[in-house]
């Protein structure tokens, strides 16, 4: 093998490499063992298929409210249908894509395999789990076809609980049902890591990808019940009228305010740290070292957690809080941002010394690296007080929260699912058109959300059907950058789809990784690991791999 | 060479309009933007920090050049690094953001007040001496204005870009925003938190006129009464002044000069009586009865607009003797008094 090319990629010879006979794949037959089964690798399929249908539903809205910001007129449809479609754009990429998106996709597929288990510690409740997501999936799809909900995804009340006539109670019950989904995977994954570790695998042995997923769920755990609660509160107010939120029955429109984003806050963090985990994994195997400083970036996992409970407020600095309030969240908001930088930090440092190559999943994470950055950074614009005022609730906070979930969470979600697409399916993306499509996401994300950072400090208003005659310049580079990026996005359902059945034989370990879950067979066993494995290394160690490698030769030779 | 109508349009748009920060047309909007652009400057910085490290370990280290990797395992001096210096960063952003914070949000204590009463889908201005406007607020330059806001129904969001102030306007209570106009002309009232079907459609602009045009549309545009004196006819009407005549023994306390003052709560508490405190008081008495008083003020609650409890609370912030209070009692007694006149069937 020559020691200059310039990827790391390690296939079978293809004119005799077959998948294995046996997988998870072909364990079981029939759509019945798709729909009954307990394998956390099945269920991160359906999973995956389940989330991709709503990205894309999602996203054909965001395509319309593009178009309709095409020009200032309110000109493409009403403007109740205008409200509906940003508000079902924002439930379902926030609750049916987002929050699930890598826990329980990929961390549902490898975090078993990655800590040497043979699958979750419960594998009925990660199935009810799916079949909630998709029952709550369904209501908010009947919700759609019934009419629609205009709340945007915030429910802000009294308006959501007494001045609309939409469909609020069954969107709201469906976030309801969704959340349990998610408080079921954070329970399954807290008690795995805690319990199912292999032999060897200590804490600080394990990948980073698992220390992020342990945080995210904490999160999941303690957050979601308080928006379960609060959703219960919205629907109560607006069936049988109990006063809690809606002032004009004695309630405090504040309060929903407070309880919404006491949830909604640390769901960023649900969001955003399982994508990181992801990063810490590719920025790893792609330049062939152990990720500098392995223990700052799992306790900034686990900082960022905690933190991010405390922060909330800084959603309601204009909203009539005391002034004393506002400084305490103000200062805690600087502090959770510190975490975020460090682990910037340590990914570039990662690279340093290190051998580099550039795959496909390597582009999305260096793409993550820089909108994440922008993402973070301008985020410190809103959390700085008297900035807040002027920049909230107009297009900069919206390019700032697409930065960060867009920009940092789908690309991570997209390099994560390149990246393990071949443990996945054992066949191989084709390479240079993935690329291609990684660029293209790029580009169009940057010409989408850059042009919003500027309208949004000259004042232009988020939510808003019509606008301003002077505002239309950038809105028209940001709707074509929306177009560049809608192909980025299609590109790879595309290539996927066919890589099922084109794609090269990949072999257990393509990318020579280091985690457990490459030195199994690709796709996996049922039971993953034919024996326990025993753990006598730790995380990213590359020389215990290239020793593996060596006495299989040996003994194989 | 030939160029499209569409596209020519479009790049001279782009030529003349090509504003990439708004105009500042306040006091606070300086303060505001050299906020802006320092934190400008720290992304700025940041990003191509960061840039430069992985796009130059990316070349430097990339496996064509450097083909074994050097396994390093971590540096507490580097961590300690990138720790602090941000951390010292977001704390100057801190501090500065709060400075800021505290000057857009507390007034001058000569501000003149304007109330702003947001409803679905559009913005009522009432000037103290009585002027009345709809999506439309007339300011002079060189004069703190004080916004005392309130909504009607939904959250609203009060925001003058060009003035870099904003702030949500809530149902059930007073908040308050000020700003100071430095030069004249119209600017963006926008309604910033989503409040239902026309929220798009809830804007409005601000004049701002000199002090001396200022002074000549107050005068043309008055409806001849100011809120206080508007108020005072409710408070005849409505049947307050049978209560609050401002005697010792009548049965509610006397209202004279109570605002601005620290009043004693029959809880034991002690209030400091500003505007939200007499709005509360006229909706929800039995939680603010005043020491020494009986619970048996009715509540108010949905028989009073927000521009009549306005009103009201411009009136009682006006009172400074009961001598009118008993003047306009005295006359409707009087008038009770006067002897039936035959054949009037009483009602």
């Amino acid at each position: 093998m020559s020691t200059t090319s310039s990827t790391i990629v390690n296939l079978p010879d293809q004119r005799t490499a077959t998948l294995p006979k046996r997988n998870y794949l072909n364990a079981e037959d029939g759509l019945l063992s798709w729909l009954l089964t307990g394998d956390h690798k099945r269920i991160a399929m359906l999973y995956l298929i389940s989330i991709t249908f709503f990205f894309f539903i999602g996203g054909i809205f965001a395509g319309l409210i593009r178009l309709e910001l095409l020009t200032p007129q309110p000109d493409l449809v009403a403007s109740d249908t205008y409200n509906k479609l940003f508000s079902m754009h924002g439930i379902i990429m926030v609750f049916l894509f987002l929050v699930p998106s890598v826990p329980a996709t990929i961390g549902n597929f490898v975090i078993p395999i990655m800590i040497g288990a043979k699958d979750l510690a419960f594998p009925k409740i990660n199935l009810l789990s799916w079949y909630l997501y998709v029952v709550g999936g369904i209501m908010t799809l009947a919700a759609l076809v019934l009419g629609g909900v205009d709340t945007g995804w915030t429910f802000t009340t009294p308006l959501s609980t007494h001045y609309l006539n939409t469909h609020v109670v069954t969107t709201g019950l469906a976030i309801f049902v969704a959340g349990f989904s998610s408080i079921f995977t954070g329970l399954n994954f807290i008690v795995t890591i805690h319990r199912m570790r292999a032999p060897g695998m200590t804490w600080f042995r394990m990948p980073l990808f698992v220390w992020s997923h342990y945080a995210a769920s904490i999160l999941m755990v303690l957050g979601t019940p308080v928006l379960a609660i609060t959703l219960v509160l919205v629907v109560l107010e607006r069936t049988i009228h109990i006063g809690v939120f809606d002032p004009s029955l004695g309630g405090d429109p504040l309060l929903f305010q407070h309880l919404f984003w006491f949830y909604s806050h640390p769901a960023v963090y649900i969001m955003i740290l399982p994508g990181m985990g992801v990063i810490s994994e590719i920025i790893s195997t792609f330049s062939r070292k152990r990720v500098f400083g392995y223990t700052a970036v799992a306790f900034s996992s686990v900082a960022i957690a905690v933190f991010g409970f405390f922060v909330w407020e800084h959603h309601m600095f204009i909203m009539g809080v005391s002034n004393y309030s506002a400084l305490v969240f103000s200062l805690l908001t600087m502090l959770v941002a510190v975490p975020s930088a460090i682990k910037v930090f340590n990914w570039a440092f990662t690279l340093q010394k290190g051998s580099i190559t550039f795959e496909t999943p390597m582009l999305y994470a260096f793409a993550f690296i820089g909108l994440f950055t922008i993402g973070g950074l301008t985020g410190v614009f809103l959390g700085s007080l008297g900035m807040d005022i002027h920049l909230t609730e107009t297009y900069f906070i919206v390019a700032h929260f697409h930065y960060v979930m867009v920009g940092g969470m789908l690309m991570a979600f997209l390099g994560g699912v390149h990246f393990w697409w071949p443990k996945m399916t054992g066949r191989m993306y084709p390479e240079s058109i993935s690329k291609l499509s990684a660029v293209t996401s790029f580009i169009g994300f940057n010409l989408t959300f850059m042009p919003q950072f500027i309208l949004g400090y000259l004042g232009m208003p988020r939510r808003y059907h019509a606008y301003p005659a002077e505002y239309q310049v950038l809105n028209v580079l940001s709707t074509a950058g929306a177009t560049v990026l809608g192909i980025g996005f299609l590109m790879p359902l595309i290539y996927l789809t066919w890589s099922l059945k084109y794609g090269a034989i990949a072999g257990n370990n393509p990318w020579q990784a280091t985690g457990l879950e490459w030195q199994i067979q690709s796709p996996p066993l049922t039971e993953n690991f034919i024996e326990t494995p025993i753990v006598d290394y730790e995380a990213y160690d590359y020389e215990w791999l290239a020793h593996k490698t060596e006495q299989e030769v040996t003994t194989v030779g | 060479m030939h160029i499209s109508p569409v596209l020519w349009q479009f790049l001279v748009k782009w030529l003349t309009n090509s504003a990439l920060f708004p105009r500042e047309a306040s006091t606070i909007a300086p303060y505001a933007d050299a906020l802006y652009f320092f934190l400008l400057l720290i992304t700025i910085a940041g990003l191509a920090l960061v840039g430069a490290l992985v796009f130059g370990f990316s070349i430097r280290y990339r496996k064509e050049r450097n083909p074994v990797a050097t396994q390093v395992e971590g540096s507490t001096l580097l961590e300690a690094t990138w720790t602090i210096i941000p951390l010292a960063l977001f704390l100057v952003c801190f501090v500065w953001g709060a400075l800021l914070y505290f000057r857009i949000y507390n007034p001058p204590t000569n501000a003149m007040n304007i109330y702003v009463v947001g409803k679905q889908w559009m913005w009522k201005a009432e000037h103290p001496g009585g002027q009345h406007e709809i999506n439309n607020l007339h300011v002079p330059t060189g004069r703190p204005i004080q916004l005392t806001m309130i909504s009607q129904d939904v959250f609203h969001s009060f925001s003058i870009p060009d003035f870099r102030v904003k702030r949500e306007v809530i149902p059930g209570r007073y908040s308050t925003v000020w700003f100071e106009a430095t030069t004249p002309g119209t600017y963006h009232i926008f309604c910033t938190q989503y409040c239902g079907t026309k929220h798009s459609g809830m804007i409005g602009e601000v004049t701002v006129l000199t002090p001396e045009d200022y002074k000549k549309w107050t005068e043309g545009s008055t409806s001849g009464m100011s809120l206080a004196q508007n108020g005072e006819r409710l408070f005849a009407s409505m049947g307050c002044n049978a209560c609050h005549t401002g005697d010792a023994a009548s049965r509610g306390p006397s209202l004279a000069g109570v605002y601005g003052s620290k009043l004693r709560l029959a809880s034991g508490s002690e209030v400091l009586v500003n505007e939200a405190y007499l709005r509360d008081a006229i909706l929800n008495p039995a939680q603010h009865i005043t020491a020494g008083y009986a619970p048996i003020m009715p509540t108010y609650q949905g028989q009073i607009s927000e521009e009549g409890l306005i009103d009201l609370v411009e009136y009682l912030k006006s009172l400074k003797t009961n001598y009118r209070v008993q003047q306009t009692l005295t006359t409707s007694e009087s008038n009770q008094a006067a002897p039936m006149t035959p054949g009037v069937v009483k009602p």
